[in-house]
Formats: C-alpha cells, structure tokens, sequence
C-alpha cells in the first residue's frame, strides 16, 4: 500500500513488525471477541439445568411444577440483557453494529410489553442465547485451547530451559519430541487465525441471522428504502423538467419571439424591397413561428407551466384544444393530487391522446379524471378502430405509458377489441 | 390611438411596443408590473392597455385582476390580455364582467404583427378578440349541449364571431358571401332560442352561450 511507505521513515518500523503487525493484532481482536463471548454465550446454561432438574424433579415431587416456569421467565428477563451484551462485545472488539430487528411499535408499556412477547424477534433472541450460544461456547473453548496448545508448544525449548530440572519431564528428547512439539506448535500458531477468522464469521452470521431483523423485516425495510429513494428520483426528475421548462420560457422562447416579431414587422413595413428580399423574409417570418411552435410543443411535453400552475384539468384541457378531433374533457377532483401524480396523469393522457390521433382513425375521444378513494382514476376512450396492443413488439406507446404508471405503482389496462372502441383506464395510487 | 403596455419580459415588451407603433399607436408608457399599469392608466387614460396576465410579485393572474379594475374604473380603456398559456377561466372572468373592449391572445400571436394589430384595434374600438385556442378549449369544456343541434359550418361561423369578427370578418375567413354568413347566424340564433332583440346583443349572447358562460 502507497500509505504504508509514506510513513515509513516516521513509524521506524522493523520489518517482522510490518509483515505481522497486521495480522496479529486482527488474530488478537478477534480472539479476545471469541474469549468475551465465552460467558455471555453460557449465561443461559445454568438456567437450563435449572429447568431440567426442575423437569427431573416432577416426577416424583408434582409440587415441583410451581418452580418449572421461574427458569423459562428469568430467561426472558436476561435475554434483551444478554443482547446489549452481544451487541457492544461486537462494537468493541470489531467495530461492527449488528443491525437491529424493527421496533415493537408505538403504544403504553403494556402493549409493547405483549408486542413483544408475541414478536419473533425476541424468541429467536432467545434461540440465540439458549441454543447457539452454548454450541458456539463450545467452538470458542475449542479455539482457545488451540491457541494455548499452539502458544504452548511452540514455545517448548522456553520452557525446557526455564523450568528447573527436577520438573522436567524426564525423557523429553531435546533434538526429537520437543522439535516435533516446536513444529506442530508453529503450524497450530498458523492455524489459530484462520480458525478463529472462521469462527468469528460463524458467530458474526448467528447473531446477525437471530440478534438481528429477521428476513421479512430485511425485505420489508428495502422495499421502503427503495420506494422512498424512487419516490425521490422521480420527484428530482420532474423539479429538472420543471426547471429546463422555465429556463426555456425565460430564454430562448422570449427571443424567438422577439425575432418573429422583428421579421413581422420588417415584413409589414418594408414595402419597397425587390421581390427576392421578401420571400426571404416571408420564409425566415414563418420558420421564426414554427420555432415557436416547435418550442411550445417541447415544453409541453417536458412539463407544462399550466400543469403546475392551475393543474390537470387546465393542462389538459390545453392538450385536448390542440387535437384535430373533438375530444371531451371531464375532470373531476375535489383537491389536487402530489405533482408526480399529476405529471403522470398528463403524460399518459397526452400521449394516448396523441396515438389516438395517429392510429385509431378515432372521430372524437373521451377523457375523465376523477378521484375515487385513494385512486385516480383516469379513463380515455375513443371510437376508433381498435386493435391497440399492450404488448406489442417495439411499440414504445402504450408500453412506454404502462412504465410511466408503474413508476409510481399504478396499473394501465388496455381494451381495445378489432373494430373499437378502444377505451384505456389507468388508476394512479394517491395519498389522501 | 394611444395605447399603454404593462408586460415584464423586456424583449416582448420592445416587440409589441414595435408592432404597435408601426400600427399607429402612440405608446403612452410601458410598465413591468399591475401597480405600474394601474397608475399609468390612471395619468394617461389610453384606449387600450395591452397586460400580460402573469406579472411580478405573484406571477399568477396579477394583470387579469388589474384587467378588472381597469374595465370597471376606467370604461373607455379597452384591455387586451396577453398570455403564454391558454387559461380559459381567466378569458372567462373577463368576458363574463364586460362583452366589449377585451381580448385574449396568446403571445406568440404578436409575431404574426398584422393580424396583432388588427385585434388590438378591434378592442380599442369596443370590440373583441379571443385566441382560437382560448375558443377551442372553452368549447371542449362545454357540457350539455344545445350547441350539437348546429351544423359544422354554422359552429365555424360562431367561433368567429367568437373571436371577435364581423360578418365580413368572417365571410373573408370562410370563403362564402356575407349574405350566407348572415343566414348561418340567423339560423344559430333560432336554434340557440336566443330572444328576438337587436343583432349586437344577440350576437353577444349567442358567443357567450357558446362560451359556455351565459346559461340565459
């Protein structure tokens, strides 16, 4: 690592240092982390044996019975101790917050009291500190006393040398057992992190799977997590369309403006130009306003002002004027649904709208928006010749639209038989 | 005739101070905001003031309301609404207090400058001019109907005369004689069971019916 030989010359490390510096204070932690867990992990343990002979007893001593619950309920009363245990073993030793089950929910003590005695959460706290924790108790033992046979061993001829003769183990080979013994402590040594790397993951997946939120919550918390930050993308991509629809008005829509107004009146005033210069100035006249309707179309289809300003009914009303047959425009809505909403519903009617005018051969279509419960529900219906398709290969139209709704999960369903009518309904979800 | 224009984008205000001017107007003052317009008409008492319907602070409907206290205070100010988008309730507030001396346009009609004129001078005058599309979309948001018993034809001739054409204005527009344009009106007037009374408020009435905003 680039860092590693910038501070080099400060640190004034040796090089045993560098090459296990690392590793050893990682086997360090995480050994200390498997020691710290030996006694939370067998907390439990004597409570069990109490329930069992509690258990045993019953049966020659029936009045033992009124004692068998004290275990299970004082297993309950150190079980959320136990996991703020658990959880600040893993915070210290590893930096690691175990993530939290969802909370029980508002309401008196008494009601979160029964929430959570019928809540998994604690009962598969429970599980972790009743079952797994003595098993894993078990494995952490195990590792420790690879670690003590390996620091043991390795380190023979220490204590070969150390320990005055008379306690000698008599026939200890200097050159033969006690090399193997040295050997087999070294590859005990080599393996004592990996086994406790291993064990380590093992207790970290336990309490993560039974200390933390179970899999439905999981889901549950994505799935609000990812409709809000869509909630979110969509409401930021409306504020931009928004925004380039007024730096447009502002801008460029002004100027062309100004310029057809200009080429207008030299039109109308310039009465003594050759031929030529007129019909040069009668072109640039009326491409100066096609610009502009070209201008207005785009803005329209980015986000119209009027949308914003005095909602659907207005917007598209508008967008019902400019069509080449008769359409009938009825909206109904006490109250103004969020502007996402609003945006949707627009673009849907526009461009089913728009295709009614290029493919159905329509005469005349039909547009109501009104509110029932908590769904817009928006229908557009037109005599045309039907035969529109849902899922027509590399249609963008329709399909496209159906993606437009399900962004803010609503439904589009399309009816529209051989010959017509061709009515499509889509209901938009909308909070009270 | 003397004109005061009340619109805050500079460029569209030059422009229109241009078109009308060319068009003989005398340009009396040209404001940014409703409080200027409503002083400038105050000093100047022109024949017409051209506002744009959205103007600083609010951005919102400032010139309609201006609009009103124009025509309610000062009679022979005629008012021209100028507007970016097609707002119908405000053209319909306006023509449902005054039917003489009001339009509303859509600004991108400034660029066709004869036409611009022409309108501005119609109001001036006492007459009307409504955008065609204020027409169709007041039109589209008609419910019932005795407006369905008209032919095509005849519903062409009322939207004209929606906007504030004459009859030659119209048989010009349509291509047919003034006198078929005087029969197609006659016979909207007996089937829109307008009372038999002097053309003009007839004609009146019949747009307003049209317009969806007289139920008489």
């Amino acid at each position: 690592m680039a860092c590693g030989f910038t501070v080099w010359p400060m640190q004034l490390m040796t090089w045993p240092q560098l090459v296990l510096g690392r590793p050893l204070r990682r086997a360090g932690h995480r050994t200390a982390l498997v020691a710290a867990g030996l006694p939370l992990h067998l907390a439990v343990v004597p409570l069990w044996l109490w329930l069992l002979g509690a258990m045993a007893a019953l049966t020659h001593a029936p009045g033992a019975a009124a004692v068998t619950p004290l275990p299970v309920l004082l297993t309950l009363v150190v079980t959320p101790l136990l996991t703020v245990g658990q959880r600040r073993r893993y915070r210290a030793l590893v930096g690691k917050d175990l993530p939290r089950p969802a909370a029980p929910g508002p309401g008196g003590n008494w009601k979160t009291a029964v929430r959570r005695l019928t809540g998994r959460a604690l009962w598969r706290q429970v599980c972790y500190h009743a079952v797994a924790g003595p098993l894993l108790a078990v494995l952490d033992l195990a590792v420790l006393a690879v670690w003590a046979a390996a620091l043991v061993a390795a380190s023979i001829y220490v204590w070969i040398w150390a320990l005055p003769p008379q306690w000698r183990v008599t026939d200890l080979g200097y050159s033969t057992q006690a090399a193997y013994l040295t050997a087999g402590g070294l590859a005990l040594l080599f393996l004592g992190p990996r086994l406790t790397g291993a064990l380590v993951r093992l207790e970290t997946r336990a309490a993560e799977v039974l200390l933390g939120p179970s899999r439905t919550e999981k889901l549950a918390r994505r799935v609000a997590d990812l409709a809000e930050s869509r909630a979110g993308v969509l409401d930021a991509a409306d504020a931009e369309r928004r925004r380039i629809e007024r730096d447009l008005h502002d801008g460029a829509q002004q100027h062309l403006v100004s310029l057809a107004v200009n080429l207008g009146l030299a039109r109308a005033t310039l009465g003594d130009l050759p031929a030529d210069a007129r019909k040069v100035i009668d072109e640039a006249h009326r491409q100066a306003k096609e610009a502009i309707a070209e201008l207005n179309n785009l803005v329209r289809g980015l986000h119209p002002a009027v949308l914003e300003d005095r909602g659907l009914d207005a917007a598209l009303s508008g967008v019902a004027a400019r069509l080449p047959i008769p359409v009938r425009v009825a909206v109904d809505l006490p109250q103004r649904p969020s502007p996402t909403v609003e945006a949707v519903a627009y673009f849907v009617v526009s461009e089913a709208l728009t295709n009614v005018v290029k493919h159905a051969q329509a005469t005349r279509a039909d547009v109501t928006v009104e509110r029932i419960g908590e769904t817009l529900l928006v229908v557009v219906a037109d005599d045309g010749a039907g035969g529109a398709d849902l899922d027509a290969a590399g249609g963008t139209g329709l399909a496209g639209l159906a993606k437009r709704v399900a962004s803010v999960d609503g439904t589009l369903s399309c009816r529209s038989p051989a010959g017509g009518p061709t009515v499509i309904t889509v209901e938009l979800p909308c909070a009270p | 005739m003397r004109a005061v224009i009340a619109e805050d984008s500079l460029l569209l205000r030059i422009g229109v101070v241009k078109v009308l001017e060319a068009a003989g107007f005398e340009m009396c003052a040209q404001v940014a905001d409703a409080e200027g317009l409503l002083a400038a008409v105050e000093e100047h008492r022109p024949d017409i003031a051209v506002v744009d319907v959205r103007m600083p602070p609010g951005f919102t409907d400032e010139g309609v309301r201006a609009a009103l206290v124009i025509r309610r205070q000062y009679p022979r100010t005629a008012v021209l609404l100028l507007s970016q988008y097609v707002e119908e309730r405000y053209a319909a507030d306006l023509l449902a207090a005054h039917t003489s001396g009001v339009g509303y346009l859509l600004k991108e009609r400034v660029a066709d400058v004869e036409e611009f004129a022409e309108a501005v001078r119609r109001v001036a005058a006492g007459g009307t001019a409504l955008d065609p599309q204020v027409v169709a979309q007041l039109l589209i948001r008609r419910h019932s109907d005795p407006l369905d018993r008209l032919t095509p034809r005849e519903r062409e001739v009322l939207e004209l005369m929606a906007g504030g054409r004459s009859n030659s204005g119209v048989a010009t527009e349509l291509v047919i004689s003034e006198s078929a344009v005087a029969k197609h009106i006659n016979s909207i007037f007996t089937k829109l069971d307008l009372p038999k009374a002097d053309a003009d408020h007839r004609r009146v009435l019949a747009v307003l019916r049209f317009l969806g905003i007289a139920t008489a």
